[in-house]
């Protein structure tokens, strides 16, 4: 299974570095939201440190729903998802290779914004970025999970790219926020198990929703 | 195409069990506001708790719990029923949260001093208004039967397994809403009078919420069959053009 779910998510990332197209309009997306959300708060009153780990985390979100439309949209061309069906293999590994691709995607968006929030904001971010990399992928896992099986029911919809923050954005409260909040314990110079509690919540999270979406994700391919 | 066809006195027939419901929520309405003590501390506001707990109780666990339950059972047996009672029982609970909603602010403004508050109560229930709103959408969304059973139903599901996610999350930050003062260890800390009509405004909201979904069930039955008999012969229908239930 995890032989054909690692078959999936090359293709889809194949086809994603062959265009570029979703990763770097989520780049740029980024970057431009890092900038104008700068503007939008007088620097002088809020300090660029109480700033950076809400718009840090806003972004993320926001980007990953960017990039997680693509992941069965691009299925959508000549009804490729009939030949992902037909295929002899597990659904599971079909969600599993889906989301391991949306894994590399939302990691590699992450991995350009951190150092550019760094960069212009202004943040002394070298000695945190052992916990702070950690946060990052914990959060990844669970925004991955529920977005590609949203993803999934909301091409088949007729909203579709409508729906699927609508659907999604409640579900990334519970890492959104333990996310910002820890990252915002971790830039104030406290020290980590400060912010066990959160982590807590977020590894919670991961392992209940990767399950379930998992499981779940069967349902939403049947013909 | 299972379903028989709907009788027609259901369109017409006098819906007894709503009409008594609407009798006991105005009964108990006129009890809380007139021969029930006003409390000391909080004057008249206090008498909106009579709306807004037996809404928040009948709109949060029993609609929301309702649409899981419904919804995890449709996935297991496939019975289009299931999907009625969860499509139902979603727009009445979204109805009752949105009571819920407009009564808490009108309450804390007096009490707490500001409408609104990001205490963990407040932001749960309003996030699962969000979820349940994603729900209705998500269903008039998609126009096949059966995909729209399963995509809601595991919706559904996930939701409530978002509950207590949430939850934890907010409730780090501090709380500000009254802690429990029924359901708890010690025993109720209510007068008896206020007891008495509290109780009954949970009966009467509750049995509200079962002629609702009753009604909206039948309505949601009644359009499936119609639907059903275009999709059989679409000639024989002429110009009467049914819209699918969402």
């Amino acid at each position: 299974m995890l032989a054909a779910a690692g078959l999936i998510a090359r293709k889809d990332l194949a086809i994603e570095f062959r265009t570029r197209s979703a990763f770097l309009a989520a780049l740029v997306f980024s970057l431009l939201a890092i900038v104008i959300f700068y503007f939008a708060w007088d620097a002088t009153a809020v300090p660029a440190s109480d700033l950076a780990p809400g718009v840090l985390w806003v972004i993320f979100t926001f980007s990953g729903v960017l990039g997680l439309h693509r992941s069965f949209g691009v299925e959508e061309a000549d009804r490729a998802i009939d030949a992902l069906i037909a295929s002899p293999i597990d659904r599971e590994a079909v969600f599993l290779g889906k989301a391991l691709a949306n894994l590399v995607f939302v990691l590699g968006v992450q991995a350009v914004a951190i150092p550019a929030v760094a960069l212009f904001y202004n943040l002394p971010m070298g000695r945190v970025l052992g916990p702070l990399t950690l946060i990052a992928v914990l959060a990844a896992v669970g925004l991955v999970a529920v977005g590609t099986l949203f993803s999934a029911m909301a091409v088949n919809t007729r909203l579709a790219e409508l729906l699927l923050p609508m659907l999604a954005l409640p579900f990334f409260v519970p890492i959104v926020l333990p996310a910002a909040q820890s990252t915002a314990r971790l830039l104030a110079g406290r020290p980590v198990a400060e912010a066990m509690s959160w982590l807590r919540i977020l590894i919670a999270f991961d392992i209940v929703f990767v399950v379930a979406c998992a499981l779940a994700f069967p349902f939403t391919l049947e013909d | 195409m299972t379903a028989p066809p709907p009788p027609a006195a259901h369109r017409d027939r006098f819906d007894w069990l709503l009409t008594v419901a609407v009798l006991a929520v105005a009964g108990t309405m006129v009890r809380a506001i007139a021969f029930t003590p006003i409390e000391a501390n909080q004057g008249a506001a206090q008498k909106i708790f009579y709306i807004h707990a037996p809404s928040a109780f009948v709109g949060l666990y029993i609609a929301f719990g309702l649409v899981a339950v419904a919804g995890a059972l449709y996935l297991w047996l496939r019975d289009e029923r299931l999907d009625r009672i969860a499509a139902s029982s979603a727009e009445v609970g979204v109805v009752f949260t949105t009571v819920v909603l407009i009564t808490g602010p009108i309450w804390g403004k007096p009490i707490w001093g500001t409408w609104w508050t990001w205490d963990a109560r407040l932001t749960l229930t309003l996030f699962l208004w969000f979820v349940y709103l994603g729900y209705l959408i998500l269903r008039g969304a998609i126009d096949d039967a059966s995909v729209r059973a399963r995509y809601s139903a595991v919706l559904g599901v996930l939701g409530a397994l978002l509950v207590p996610f949430i939850h934890l999350s907010v409730y780090l930050f501090r709380t500000l809403h009254p802690m429990p003062i029924v359901l708890k260890p010690s025993s109720p800390s209510l007068p008896p009078e206020m007891l008495t009509t509290f109780f009954l405004a949970l009966a009467s909201f509750t049995l509200l919420f079962v002629a609702l979904l009753r009604a909206r069930y039948r309505l949601a039955t009644v359009l499936d069959a119609l639907v059903d008999e275009e999709a059989a012969e679409p000639s024989s229908m002429g110009t009467l053009r049914a819209e699918p239930l969402r």
